[in-house]
């Protein structure tokens, strides 16, 4: 399959990467990874007529720690984020869920902004960022904007990002009581249902709680019945088995195709919240 | 008519630089524009790993990436693997454990293997299996697959 003629340019900068973008009139599109892009394109459902590369730009590479939160740049790979010792050490679900992804081919090429920019309604980083309520940094001709996980995700495949907006990367704060838990779908693996849970708990008490949930439904989005029925309960089997019990309750337009149907993936949700918020539970 | 981009690739070893259009596939121009037709095309779908080949040191599909994207990095294909006149210990492990059957997932089997014992040189068998989720083979059935790369982690 050969997609249709583009011409291709490679980005040095940040700012080059946008101006690039600006001056191709709306025909212009980035590849980072191009593992969502290149299939597209293959089939033709995209044609953009010029291709800015994005994936060697310095400012959009790397993770660190800075003022107390974490950082990763958007064009690290998956198995960049899934190996980082930064991140096994101060936010392993981060790490975990990135190893979840794909497999190893995939994780080499495809990238944490791509991922989020394509919002797939089964991505798994999306619920992943969602629940930790990180921010992601977008730069544009009129400067720097910061979105919520939450807010930035609107739909499927649609996000708070303007035509001529670039993901730099994304920040949130470290995290250890938190977990991933994903039915994969056995060959691509993708996740039919994937849910992340973030606890805070103290004193054998749950503070309050982040659920996420994506795959379920046109996008990622937390799970605010899930979230209600752990704040200030005690932390044990029977307020996980309640809140799961609920999971999903709030959730519209139920994914169904070839692989689950939507009362199947209904179910799914509560069983992966458990899971998710067990693990979780485990590391308070 | 696109724009053609030079590009310099390192191919097991050798520079090699062309001109070439974005859209070629770098499994296009292993296989039409050097010859080197060890890397196959099985679905073209990003999905079955046939075409399996090293992008700097990392296992990666070449039949989704193009060939532009990897102007200045360093190819390894099956053809690069054996050391002169012998064959690599992955390669032994197919051949001894009867890795294959109609052969057509191999080459990227293969690559996708040396890539896991790259990373962890004493895989569990879960550990295997996980590593050869971006691979298909119809044939097999696996079992030897796993068995030949724990013949090749054991040879080390
Ligand atoms: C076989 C297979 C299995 C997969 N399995 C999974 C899975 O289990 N879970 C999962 O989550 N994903 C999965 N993926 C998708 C994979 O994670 C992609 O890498 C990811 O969705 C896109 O990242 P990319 O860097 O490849 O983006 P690209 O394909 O390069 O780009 C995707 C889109 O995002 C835009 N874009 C890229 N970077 C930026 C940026 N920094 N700022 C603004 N826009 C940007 C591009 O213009 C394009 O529109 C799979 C893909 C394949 C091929
Ligand atoms: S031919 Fe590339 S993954 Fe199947
Ligand atoms: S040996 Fe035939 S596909 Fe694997």
């Amino acid at each position: 399959m050969i997609p249709t003629e583009f011409d291709y340019k490679r980005a040095s900068s940040l700012d080059e990467a946008v101006s690039m973008l600006v001056a191709s009139g709306g025909e212009g599109k980035f590849i980072a990874g191009g593992h969502s892009l290149v299939p597209l394109m293959k089939l033709r459902l995209s044609e953009p007529s010029l291709l800015i590369d994005i994936a060697r730009i310095p400012d959009l590479a790397g993770i660190r720690e800075k003022d107390g939160k974490i950082e990763v740049g958007a064009a690290t790979t998956h198995h960049a984020v899934e190996t980082s010792d930064l991140l096994r050490r101060l936010a392993p679900v981060v790490a975990e869920a990135a190893g979840e992804i794909g497999d190893p081919q995939v994780r080499h090429r495809g990238t944490l902004g791509g991922s989020l920019a394509h919002a797939d309604p089964a991505a798994d980083m999306t619920a992943v960022m969602v629940a930790l309520d990180a921010e992601i940094h977008l730069k544009g001709p009129g400067g720097w904007r910061a979105v919520r996980a939450a807010d930035f995700f609107q739909g499927i495949f649609t996000v708070d990002m303007a035509e001529d907006e670039i993901i730099a990367g994304v920040q949130f704060a470290p995290v250890q009581a938190a977990a991933y838990a994903k039915l994969h779908q056995k060959a691509s693996h993708y996740p039919i249902v994937g849910v992340c849970a973030v606890l805070q708990a103290s004193g054998g008490t749950v503070q309050s709680a982040r659920v996420a949930v994506t795959g379920a439904s046109t996008h990622a989005q937390r799970l605010p019945e899930v979230e209600a029925a752990l704040a200030g309960k005690a932390l044990n089997q029977a307020t996980i088995d309640a809140a799961a019990a609920v999971a999903g309750s709030g959730l519209e337009d139920i994914n169904s195709d070839i692989h689950a149907s939507a009362a199947y993936r209904r179910a799914m949700v509560k069983v992966f919240t458990r899971r998710a918020l067990e693990r979780a539970a485990a590391r308070a | 008519m696109s724009t053609r981009v030079p590009v310099t690739i390192t191919v097991n070893g050798k520079v090699r630089t062309a001109e070439v259009e974005p859209r070629l596939l770098l499994v296009h121009f292993l296989r039409e524009n050097l010859g080197l037709t060890g890397t196959h095309v099985g679905c073209d779908t990003s999905q079955c790993g046939a075409c399996t080949i090293m992008v700097d040191g990392q296992s990666a599909k070449s039949c989704t990436i193009f060939a532009v994207q990897a102007d200045g990095c360093n190819l390894q294909t099956i053809e690069g693997l054996a050391p002169e006149g012998g064959l690599h210990a992955m390669q032994e492990g197919f051949w001894e454990e009867h890795g294959l059957q109609c052969g057509y997932c191999t080459p990227g089997m293969i690559m996708s293997g040396v890539d896991l014992l790259n990373e962890n040189p004493n895989p569990s068998e879960a550990e295997i299996r996980k590593g050869i989720d971006g691979n298909f083979c119809r044939c097999t059935g696996y079992q030897h697959i796993v068995k030949a790369i724990q013949y090749a982690a054991k040879k080390g």
